[in-house]
């Protein structure tokens, strides 16, 4: 049986907005282990958002436990949490977030200039290997304002792969993109997921999925349903199924 | 933590915003370099004045007569006759301090040669003061002794002097001129000395035996004044002193009296007007003080900004790694950097200023190594200051908050 990365046990976040305590996730438990593909699904409103933040060691529990990679994350302080986001984590945003006027290999060099371990000839040829993985080794010295969204979003995912994450965090990651572009870096997803890459991936989409191997569906703090993936997309397939797209001029 | 990659992130981080970088160091530039200018304008100034007075004269000291009280009136000084040549005698005799020493009678007229005049002085003085007052003669000679005692008909003329009465090409020396209806034989013709620092033409006048001048032009007994030569330029105020004891017991001055003469020194004057230059280089050291903290503040309001509209990079920051004080130290490095550069070309651009302004206004160029030791200094300090607080508010950012700013 693989090794369990993330073990959340009776998880509870609180929001206090003036006299109104919002209760955003009550007693939730979840389990994702190594190798897995798993997509937290919800309406907006559901939690799957303030899950994420939690399981992204951006924000703290009110209570409960959350263990990344046996680490029991409730007693870590603000510099441990950052500690523990630079090395065991890779975030990928909906909105790409790369810095602007910075090449691609910059952009991918991030997490590893907060890492002081990684001296500046490790950290550029990690970064240029990620850059390889996400198929844009021949572009990384563009800007991103002279890549396309796929691209840049690439670019990104080569970001959270430099450091070698034990878990790789997606935030609507083809919520920007078209359908084609979308499969595409569902592909992507998908081909790290063979490598043994776990992912945790939010989305609200079914169709997207879908593509995962299994479903977890939060509704009102709690998770409503797990579902393993029966009828599963494959990228490779779908793309090749897509209607050919012919510019008119 | 690494401070090479902080460095490093900071400087790309600049690097990014290039034009905003600048225009942050304006401000700054701006500010050092005006400090730096203004600095050394007011000490070239301070130094020009210093180097004109001491052109006038060696170490010099003067006497001059003072007010005294005859039935209980006061009398002015400008008509005082309290002056004695036996003083000149007691001082040449006894003042250890004094090098050279000259009895000074002066009165203005009409020089004539043949049909030409012109309105000038005409000083009676020992062979003194030449070196007192720093003129050399250019031709002919010094009156000797023997004139003086004689009261010769001889004189010494200035440039100025030489250019109204003769002729080009005209040797003046043998030649006479006639000054208030005397007739002065010339024996020697002055070098040209220029304005003074009052702007006064030093080339102006006529040098006589002081006895042809006092007896046979103004008919006086007393003397105008003395000028003197003190050892060196530290021994300036021994030197009044000793003139001051020396006076007084030949005039007789009781205890408790007031001098019934007056003693300066150039070193005197040259603080005089020091101090006039001291007092602008301050007035322009502080406007351009305030240059230099409006620069300051253009930092902070640039790094405030700066945090604003990078939240969103902070919190991509942070999501992948970066600690508090990591970001706190990358804005505080960047606040610093676009202030210790700005320095640096302020300090040049200062430079510049410096030496244009001084070859335009011709003082001497004066480099203070310790205005741009301080306002480096400064710089930095203004960087760290004006940049801990929006580096501590981007510090404290919350995560999520950024990552999700739009």
């Amino acid at each position: 049986m693989e090794k369990t990365i993330i073990q959340v046990s009776e998880l509870r976040k609180d929001y206090h907005i003036g006299e109104v305590t919002v209760h955003a996730l009550r007693k939730v438990d979840m389990e994702i282990r190594e190798g897995e593909f798993v997509a937290i699904m919800g309406a907006s409103g559901s939690g799957k958002s303030t899950m994420l933040n939690i399981l992204g060691c951006l924000d703290k529990p009110t209570g409960g436990e959350y263990l990344l990679d046996g680490v029991p994350m409730s007693k870590m302080n603000k510099n441990q949490l950052a500690l523990l986001r630079n090395q065991k984590l890779g975030f990928i945003f909906q909105s790409y977030n790369l810095l602007p006027r910075t090449t691609a290999l910059e952009n991918v060099e991030l997490p590893l200039y907060y890492n002081s371990k990684v001296k500046s000839k490790e950290r550029k040829e990690r970064a240029i290997h990620a850059l390889d993985l996400v198929g844009l080794a021949d572009r990384m010295h563009h800007m991103p304002n002279q890549l396309s969204g796929g691209q840049q979003q690439r670019v990104a995912i080569a970001r959270s792969l430099v450091n070698d994450p034990v878990v790789i965090l997606a935030d609507e990651a083809t919520g920007n993109l078209d359908t084609r572009t979308s499969y595409e870096i569902m592909e992507l997803f998908q081909q790290l997921n063979d490598q043994g890459k776990t992912i945790v991936f939010v989305t609200h989409e079914p169709d997207i999925a879908r593509f995962m191997k299994r479903n977890i569906v939060f509704r009102d703090g709690r998770i409503q349903k797990e579902v393993m993936v029966t009828n599963r997309h494959f990228a490779t397939e779908l793309i090749k199924n897509l209607p050919v797209e012919v510019d008119v001029i | 933590m690494n401070y090479t990659n902080l460095t490093k992130i900071a400087v790309n981080a600049l690097k990014r915003n290039k034009f905003r970088s600048i225009l942050t160091m304006l401000g700054i530039i701006i500010g050092v370099g005006s400090v730096i200018g203004m600095l050394s304008i007011g000490q070239g100034s301070k130094k020009s004045i210093q180097d004109q007075i001491s052109e006038m004269g060696s170490n010099m000291v003067f006497v001059m007569p003072g007010s005294q009280q005859r039935g209980g009136v006061m009398m002015g000084n400008s008509n005082a006759k309290t002056l004695t040549l036996s003083d000149v005698e007691k001082l040449k005799k006894e003042a250890q301090y004094l090098s050279a020493i000259s009895p000074q009678v002066s009165t203005s007229g009409q020089a004539v040669n043949g049909n030409k005049n012109w309105p000038t002085s005409c000083m009676g003085v020992s062979s003194d003061y030449l070196s007192i007052r720093k003129y050399e003669l250019e031709d002919g000679r010094i009156f000797t002794e023997k004139e003086i005692e004689s009261l010769a008909k001889v004189c010494l003329v200035g440039q100025t002097v030489v250019e109204n009465l003769f002729d080009k090409g005209v040797d003046p020396v043998g030649q006479t001129l006639r000054f208030s209806g005397i007739p002065l034989k010339i024996i020697g013709v002055l070098k040209e000395k220029g304005e003074n620092g009052m702007g006064q033409d030093q080339d102006d006048l006529i040098l006589a035996p002081y006895t042809s001048v006092q007896r046979r032009i103004l008919a006086i007994t007393h003397i105008q004044s003395i000028s003197a030569s003190a050892v060196s330029e530290d021994k300036s105020d021994e030197a009044i002193a000793e003139i001051e004891t020396i006076l007084r017991r030949e005039h007789k001055l009781k205890e408790g009296e007031a001098n019934d003469f007056q003693v300066r020194s150039q070193a005197e004057m040259i603080q005089t007007f020091s101090s006039v230059s001291d007092m602008l280089t301050m007035l322009l050291g502080a406007i351009a003080g305030i240059s230099l903290l409006v620069g300051g503040i253009g930092i902070m309001n640039i790094m405030f900004v700066s945090v604003t509209e990078r939240t969103k990079e902070i919190g991509l920051r942070m999501s992948v790694g970066g600690r508090g004080i990591d970001i706190l130290m990358q804005f505080l490095i960047e606040a610093v950097l676009l202030s210790i550069i700005g320095g640096i070309i302020g300090i040049l651009f200062g430079l510049g200023i410096s030496y244009v302004a001084t070859s335009l206004l011709s003082f001497p160029m004066i480099i203070m190594t310790n205005a741009i030791v301080i306002s480096f200094l400064v710089c930095s300090a203004i960087g760290i200051f004006f940049g801990w607080y929006p580096a501590k508010k981007a510090a404290n950012l919350n995560p999520i908050d950024a990552i999700r700013h739009e």
